[in-house]
């Protein structure tokens, strides 16, 4: 069973319909018992990272996320949700995030040449590894959809694909047993479906 | 390379997709679930539902089938219609909506747009102008375009970027049903006026006009249109061919 954590933020409506979809058992909770007997965990997350944080913190969900993932299980934090598991975040101030991977959120201001629009929006190229476990259903070239204007920086060992935007932006990290998508695999249709499925262990 | 993206939108009263010639005279052509299945399918980037629909029982049925399109269609799906407070922005985006479309709302409450960025982000907030030439100026209208505000287009947009607004549809009235292209002059101005994604509407008729539109007004991010593929005059598959022979970055 994947347990979605439900911390109060965003819209799970999307990412739930997705994993009935690809034929995964998937639960919304907020409850950490479920999620401590679940055999994967999404963190998903929209809107500013202050806020995202400060609920996670608040449902004392992020000691169990922390501890579950001490423990091997899989997680896969999906855009702020990925932006989450980092080391902290430079998005209107500073904040502390989980310390799963290592690294920091930054405005893509910082980085991407002028004339390019903030947010990124709309559907770029994944750039990926070869061999990267998420990707294995997936081809070189395929295309995700993106919503963001901050991104993940000072993780280069840990990415494990970028899209172009004027520079390479981080699309995804993998750090052992803990996952980030930048981009909405629930909202990249065929190509984003089988990177769930690739997360919920299709073919293991 | 970020594509350029093609957006069908779909009108939908009382639980049909309708499509309104320079607003007035709706067809019924389809249903909205199945339409919307069909488009995904094909190639589109992104699907808008706008929600003409005066009644409550109308609007019951429409977050119904918001509800039906989420569970069966994985791209973006940006609502719009009937937006007034941010108690509205919730009740669609509880049913699937990832993006909300103000446009008279907005004008009535510029702050909807400011307090709906806060508590959802810019990236949900997408503002809607139905935009028409007064005496040589580019002026706001409200209600379905039958409305003019007085307010001038352009500040407007700023105004409403500065407040919180993530992406801008813009609606040229002058161009919309007339399927003779997109009303290049009005795009370009408010392109250079903001820094965030501008999706043109109104006016295409033919593949040509896509292919027009992204290389006479590069910063455009998208085009958006109802009834040419409605009623499959354009499809989505031969316009995103042609788009990919002429250079320009498309998803295939």
């Amino acid at each position: 069973m994947i347990a979605i954590v439900d911390y109060g933020v965003g819209n799970l409506f999307s990412l739930c319909s997705s994993l009935k979809k690809i034929g995964a058992d998937a639960v919304v909770s907020g409850d950490k018992k479920v999620i401590e007997r679940a055999d994967k965990i999404i963190l998903p997350g929209v809107g500013a990272f202050r806020d995202a944080i400060a609920k996670l913190k608040e449902t004392g969900l992020d000691k169990t996320v922390k501890e579950e993932c001490k423990k091997g299980k899989p997680l896969l934090g999906i855009c702020l949700g990925m932006q989450m598991l980092f080391d902290k975040s430079y998005e209107d101030g500073e904040y502390e995030g989980l310390h799963l991977v290592p690294g920091a959120v930054r405005p893509i201001g910082e980085v991407i040449p002028a004339g390019y629009k903030i947010p990124h929006i709309g559907w770029n190229k994944l750039e990926f590894k070869k061999g990267t476990k998420l990707f294995r259903f997936i081809k070189e070239g395929d295309f995700v959809y993106f919503v963001h204007s901050y991104y993940a920086a000072d993780c280069s060992e840990y990415i494990t694909a970028t899209s172009e935007y004027g520079c390479p932006i981080t699309a995804s990290v993998e750090n052992k047993n803990v996952f980030g998508c930048q981009f909405h695999p629930e909202k990249s249709g065929e190509v984003g479906l089988n990177i769930l499925r690739a997360f919920a262990g299709e073919g293991e | 390379m970020i594509t350029k993206r093609i957006i069908p939108c779909l009108d939908v009263r009382d639980g049909r997709v309708v499509k309104g010639v320079n607003f007035e005279g709706v067809k019924d052509v389809s249903d909205p679930v199945s339409l919307a299945e069909y488009y995904s399918s094909k190639g589109a980037d992104e699907l808008v539902f706008y929600d003409i629909t005066a009644s409550n029982e109308g609007r019951k049925l429409f977050t119904d089938i918001l509800t039906k399109t989420a569970e069966r269609v994985f791209i973006p799906l940006t609502v719009g219609g009937g937006i007034n407070t941010v108690e509205d922005f919730d009740r669609v985006l509880k049913c699937g909506a990832d993006k909300v479309s103000v446009n008279s709302g907005a004008i009535r409450n510029p702050d909807l747009v400011y307090e709906a960025a806060r508590k959802y982000g810019s990236q949900c907030v997408v503002l809607s102008a139905d935009v028409k030439r007064v005496d040589g100026k580019f002026r706001v209208f409200a209600k379905g375009g039958r409305v003019d505000t007085g307010l001038e287009a352009v500040s407007w947009i700023k105004k409403c970027v500065g407040l919180g607004a993530g992406e801008i549809v813009l609606n040229s009235i002058d161009t919309d049903g007339v399927k003779k292209g997109f009303d290049l002059e009005m795009l370009s101005v408010v392109c250079d006026a903001v820094n965030v994604p501008v999706i043109a509407s109104g006016g295409a008729g033919n593949i040509e006009d896509f292919i027009t539109l992204f290389t006479e007004v590069p910063k455009v991010d998208a085009g958006l249109a109802a009834s040419i593929f409605h009623f499959g005059e354009v499809k989505i598959k031969d316009l995103k061919e042609e788009m990919k022979k002429r250079g320009i970055p498309t998803r295939l």
